[in-house]
């Protein structure tokens, strides 16, 4: 397994990928906090970093998919799957080698986003003015929610050949248990808390506030398990 | 027995790929794997590898199960799949080290074997070039190479000559000849003088279904039991003549040549030899037409009507 995350990690790194992905993420990030006065925190006048929690899961609704949607669809194609097959490799080994790989690379763009926090952090009235534990907590929360979204996009990516078929699949997947849950539940009457339940944006949010639940932590890394469980039934079915 | 294969049954949907297919191979064969396309062989190849399960059958190697005990399976065969798949965005040497570090080599170990193989397929010159812009000849040199790195008991190469110019044609042979020693080789082909160059046995399906399994010289001898002579005389000789002597079937005359079928059992070579000097004429050639393994190829494959 360390050998299939060590292999794709430094194919991201070979293929450039990493660095558009870690420099695209930055820059539209950076200009949303600093730059665009609509979102500038700058111009907000309070010492918090919400633009940055509540931007970060768009950005990764297309980052993501666009990371994971090689990982097997290309491999298929080419037909160096089967050449892994063939190797003392499980499929469980594959699957989650892939899926830390881009896990890794998410979290490594995610990781300079700290100095945003420093910077914050100095420039609050008086020093320190920010809301420690909700950053903590919303750190915590994004990590989780790349958890779930690599894990999604590792699934669209084994259910076919064609790269582009992984990215929307993935993108609209993501997008829907993200934010579509939420808006649906103004449709569903009663049962209106239970439908944000079962999106993510309700559990992000509540970790988001600093309180770490373990409903939610649990939440996240179901829909990741269940999301990878998939995807290694996805790559079984060529015994069928 | 290295691979055995026992009743293998394999369909896809409403195809059946292969039928009931049994055979084994022992250490120390060469086996040639034949069969017009789609008769099934990759997909023998490809359950043999534990790459897609069997329908119905076994197929065990070096005693393990393929289904039962993949991780054991995997460890000692190696694999060259058809059309020879390769990560072309990666160099030749990365690639080799990270194949290798599958198999849980040690890094001392593995940095000797990798060094080794590169020599054993002739990739010095090409060790630190990107896949992609190698040659064919050369990426098929990768492709056995990633299958050899860990030095397996049990090779199954799916055509690993196809698109081959002739000389790399040779290479590749010459290299598996090497390297097969002790070992169990079953490989695919379309090239029949591949198989008359190295193997002691083959194999020919059609249709999924097993048409022959045998040795290769008496596949070859099996249909010679009238053997066919090509002669040339300087002079002019009525064939006539020639079908008057003892033995001979008939005489067929094509331009300077002639085709001399004789009857099953009979040498006629001294006979002819014997009336060139009687009538004092010079013949100016005499050879044994050998039954070719494309005309064995061709009845087998096509006898055989499912």
């Amino acid at each position: 397994m360390i050998r299939v995350f060590l292999k794709e990690f430094n194919s991201f790194l070979n293929a450039l990928i990493a660095y558009l992905v870690i420099g695209v993420f930055l820059t539209g990030i950076g200009l949303l906090l600093w730059v665009f006065p609509e979102t500038s925190i700058l111009d907000y006048g309070f010492a918090d970093l919400d633009t940055l929690f509540s931007m970060t899961p768009y950005v990764f609704i297309f980052l993501i998919p666009a990371i994971t949607m090689k990982s097997f669809a290309e491999e298929k194609k080419m037909g160096t799957m089967e050449v892994l097959f063939a190797k003392p490799l499980s499929d469980w080994d594959i699957v989650i080698g892939k899926f830390l790989a881009s896990l890794a690379l998410t979290l490594v763009a995610l990781l300079p986003t700290l100095i945003y926090y420093f910077s914050i952090y100095r420039l609050g009235n008086p020093i320190g003015n920010i809301d420690t534990a909700g950053v903590i907590g919303s750190y915590i929360g994004l990590s989780l929610l790349a958890f779930a979204f690599c894990a999604i996009g590792i699934l669209a990516s084994s259910l076919t050949v064609n790269q582009i078929v992984s990215f929307i699949l993935a993108a609209f997947l993501c997008f829907i248990l993200y934010s579509g849950f939420e808006s649906l539940a103004s449709l569903a009457g009663d049962g209106a808390l239970l439908t944000k339940q079962v999106g993510m944006l309700y559990h992000y949010d509540a970790l988001g506030k600093g309180l770490i639940d373990s409903r939610d932590v649990i939440y996240f890394l179901s829909v990741g398990g269940v999301m990878l469980l998939g995807a290694k039934v996805a790559l079984g079915s060529r015994h069928w | 027995m290295s691979l055995n294969i026992q009743n293998l049954t394999k369909i896809y949907g409403q195809q059946k790929a292969v039928n009931d297919i049994s055979f084994s191979i022992g250490k120390g064969e060469i086996v040639g794997f034949l069969g017009p396309n789609g008769a099934g062989k990759s997909t023998t190849m490809k359950v043999a590898t534990g790459f897609v399960s069997p329908t119905s059958g076994t197929v065990t190697v070096g005693g393990f199960d393929v289904v039962e005990q993949p991780m054991q399976v995997k460890r000692i065969i190696g694999y060259l799949p058809e059309h020879n798949p390769l990560y072309l965005d990666m160099f030749v040497h990365e690639y080799l080290h990270f194949i290798g570090s599958l198999y849980t080599l040690g890094s001392f170990h593995l940095k000797t074997r990798i060094r080794e193989i590169i020599d054993l397929c002739g990739l010095g010159q090409e060790q630190n070039k990107l896949i992609g812009s190698l040659s064919k000849g050369y990426r098929q040199r990768v492709g056995i190479a990633q299958a050899l790195i860990h030095n397996p008991d049990v090779l199954i190469l799916d055509e690993p000559t196809s698109g081959l110019d002739p000389n790399q044609l040779v290479e590749i042979r010459k290299l598996i000849k090497e390297i097969s020693a002790n070992k169990t080789v079953i490989f695919s082909t379309h090239i029949m003088q591949e198989v008359q160059a190295l193997c002691d046995r083959v194999i020919v399906i059609n249709q999924g279904q097993l048409v022959a399994d045998d040795l290769l010289q008496n596949l070859v001898g099996q249909k010679t039991h009238a053997p066919v002579l090509v002669i040339e005389f300087k002079e002019n000789v009525a064939p006539e003549d020639i079908a008057r002597l003892a033995g001979v079937d008939k005489v067929i005359a094509e331009r300077k040549h002639l085709r001399v079928f004789s009857r099953p059992g009979a040498d006629v070579r001294a006979e002819i030899f014997r009336f060139a000097s009687e009538k004092n004429i010079s013949l100016l050639s005499l050879k044994e037409e050998e039954n070719s393994m494309e005309e064995i190829f061709k009845s087998l494959t096509a006898t055989h009507p499912v």
